[in-house]
């Protein structure tokens, strides 16, 4: 029982990581129409300058300062280069021109800093194990990670609800060109946006650094289940990204903790095993086909002209 | 216009080589991009220390080394070693560092009379059915690293181990070289996604299975992410970790910090191995390139060693291979690990050491702690019909 709580945690906690990455994806994705593979490098960045300015002044909290505003001001420099000029190309186009931008920011970050992988540490203050019930102990530095990403999910909620801000966005999202006749200024808006998931991108980076090795590439293998998350929630909509990010989270979690030993009651070990591993690769995309064959647009639609 | 100056630069070219006496040419075959790169780099650069310490000679012969990035990738090996093999005219190879680029290239290159002579890649099959007179092993067999640590790990009393790799084929087979060596119980076998970054949830089952050791397989990144997440769990204190060198040369090291202190490792080399001719390695080493050599760069400076010491003896003449191989099989030539020879796979019988990782003023490293296996035979030299 208690296992099965601390893996519900630990599925969370990837969850919210997976969320903080969708959120800006779904946000391009839907209000903009872009499809952007590059999105996992702006993770890559946001880890690196992080893990570099921490390194550098022995202070995580410093790290994060400068690593948020690199990642979004990294990404508003790539809407304005790049995408700016592809939105009324098509998909493929797209998808080539950001898998370039993949290469070119996975090449740029080995220029800069070599081909080693960076170090990067548990800031002191966050270091530790905490007892949360009775012999369950769990990582503080997890705890904060899940801490973050739900204020952060707060945040949003009431940037695109209670600001007017928010409002032009979804505007933005429905009807863009009633949105441009009625004075609003589109392209800072999508620059804008795209600031925006940039950060967050980069936040899930800084976040990710003192768990995972901070190495280039290290964006790709997440944009997939980033994809998959943003998918299943609905393209376009925070909500689905919340709700999807969490489910993938805790099947992939919960399916690579417990299918193992569930096939070990059922099959011989041998089987069981290289079964058991199979299975719990497949099963978010499994769920994935599920969501789709029962809601083709996502859990959580959005309107879009 | 053009055509002149094509000429011109032909005249050049042929002048030039006329004048060094047609080196021997080398082509290196191995992965420079990506982010295994640095791998190639090591092995690159061990490789070029020994020439270059023989002022551009091995074995006082003319050599030309031909470097080409595989960016570990089978086919775009296939096409260097074509190119190699007909452009320029190549009779000896090396370099490869992933099994499955060596799978690709190694079994036609030997076929079509090219000497390759292995820096790192050691699959079982060239050790054992596809074994063949013109391919030397001059690192290892694959499964050897993970061998020594089953043997050191039963020795040290260990009965309850977990193990863990990532779920494609050489995941498996280094975790049938540990079950190989490792008498002990089972507590459990986990096969992991290739690339993952999270272990939160194996971490946690491991826990809960409560194994007495944990023996571990995961090159490069997702080694890196397990050793930082193993630790935090807090279990680096409670339940020792093992696994076989690949984890834990200093690059990697540098990059984990504190949370590998004390993982024990198996490897047929260290920087500290107190011979001669590594002393001289090492010490050239980081004089030339500022770093301390890794596993990779030993085995780049043993081979080029290997070969200098059969180019002497038959003065650079590769026209009787029969004559060249046999010097080759000799392995006449002090290796930076001790002792060194060549079983009937031509793969290397040589000593596997358990280091540990510790903490020095330059940083992080290995420390050998003691020798495990002498004269240590790969599994797969009886299913080689050679000899």
């Amino acid at each position: 029982m208690l296992l099965l709580f601390e893996q519900f945690l630990n599925g969370l906690q990837f969850g919210i990581t997976l969320f903080l990455l969708s959120a800006g994806l779904t946000l391009v994705f839907g209000i903009m129409q872009v499809i952007n593979l590059a999105h996992g490098s702006f993770y890559m960045i946001g880890a690196y300058v992080g893990a570099a300015v921490t390194a550098a002044t022995g202070s995580f909290l410093l790290g994060l300062l400068a690593a948020l505003p690199a990642a979004g001001l990294f990404g508003m420099a790539v809407e304005w280069l790049v995408l700016r000029h592809l939105y009324q190309r098509d998909h493929l186009d797209q998808v080539l021109a950001t898998f370039g931008l993949i290469m070119f920011c996975n090449e740029l970050v080995r220029i800069i800093w070599g081909r080693q992988p960076l170090f990067m540490d548990v800031p002191p203050w966050l270091a530790g194990n905490v007892e949360i019930v009775d012999g369950l102990l769990y990582p503080v530095y997890r705890l904060a990670v899940i801490a973050t990403g739900l204020a952060v999910a707060l945040l949003l909620w009431f940037l695109f609800t209670r600001t007017r801000l928010g409002m032009q966005i979804r505007a933005g999202a429905s009807n863009r060109e009633m949105v441009a006749a009625l004075g609003v200024d589109i392209s800072l808006l999508y620059t804008l946006v795209f600031g925006l998931g940039a950060l967050l991108a980069g936040l899930a980076g800084v976040m990710a650094g003192p768990i995972l090795a901070v190495e280039s590439g290290m964006g790709e293998s997440i944009l997939i289940l980033t994809f998959v998350v943003i998918v299943i929630g609905g393209i376009g909509s925070i909500k689905g990204a919340v709700i999807g990010a969490l489910l993938v989270g805790l099947v992939d979690t919960l399916g690579r903790a417990f299918l193992p030993v569930l096939f070990r009651l059922l099959f011989a070990s041998a089987t069981a095993d290289a079964a058991a591993a199979s299975l719990s690769s497949m099963a978010i995309y499994i769920l994935m086909a599920t969501v789709l064959i029962w809601r083709p647009r996502g859990l959580c639609p959005v309107q879009s002209a | 216009m053009k055509r002149y100056l094509s000429a011109f630069v032909a005249i050049l070219l042929l002048s030039g080589q006329a004048l060094a006496g047609e080196p021997v040419k080398i082509g290196m075959i191995t992965t420079l991009s990506t982010k295994a790169g640095y791998l190639g780099e090591d092995i690159r650069d061990g490789f070029q220390l020994a020439i270059n310490q023989e002022g551009g000679t091995l074995g006082g012969v003319a050599v030309e080394l031909l470097v080409e990035d595989d960016s570990a990738k089978p086919e775009k090996g296939k096409q260097i070693a074509e190119r190699f093999a007909v452009k320029d005219g190549v009779k000896i190879m090396t370099g490869i560092v992933f099994s499955n680029v060596a799978m690709a290239v190694v079994p036609k290159v030997v076929r079509d009379g090219t000497i390759y002579l292995s820096a790192n890649a050691g699959p079982s099959k060239l050790a054992g059915s596809l074994c063949h007179p013109n391919y030397f092993s001059v690192a290892y067999q694959n499964d050897n690293l993970d061998e020594v640590v089953g043997r050191y790990v039963s020795d040290a009393g260990y009965k309850n181990v977990y193990l863990l790799a990532p779920n494609y084929p050489a995941g498996k087979d280094h975790l049938a070289g540990f079950k190989r060596f490792y008498q002990g119980e089972l507590a459990g076998e986990v096969y992991t996604r290739l690339d993952q970054s999270d272990y939160a949830a194996e971490i946690a089952s491991l826990r809960a299975a409560g194994p007495d050791a944990v023996f571990f397989f995961l090159p490069g990144g997702m080694g890196i992410n397990f050793l930082k997440q193993y630790a935090q769990a807090g279990l680096q204190d409670s339940i020792p970790l093992f696994g076989p060198a690949f984890s834990f040369d200093e690059r990697i090291l540098a990059a984990v910090g504190e949370a590998a202190l004390g993982v024990k490792n198996g490897s047929q080399w260290s920087h500290d191995l107190d011979n001669p001719a590594n002393r001289q390695f090492v010490e050239a080493y980081r004089q030339a390139y500022g770093r301390t050599p890794t596993l990779y760069a030993s085995q780049g400076y043993d081979t080029a060693r290997l070969l200098a010491s059969a180019l002497k003896t038959t003065g650079g003449e590769l026209g009787d291979l029969e004559a060249f191989r046999k010097e080759l099989q000799r392995a006449d030539f002090e290796s930076v690990r001790g002792n060194f020879r060549f079983g009937n796979n031509q793969h290397p019988v040589q000593d596997f050491y358990i280091r540990e990782v510790i903490k020095t003023a330059d940083g992080y490293t290995n420390k050998t702690l003691q020798k495990v296996f002498t004269d240590h035979v790969d599994a797969y030299a009886g299913e080689c019909t050679m000899k």
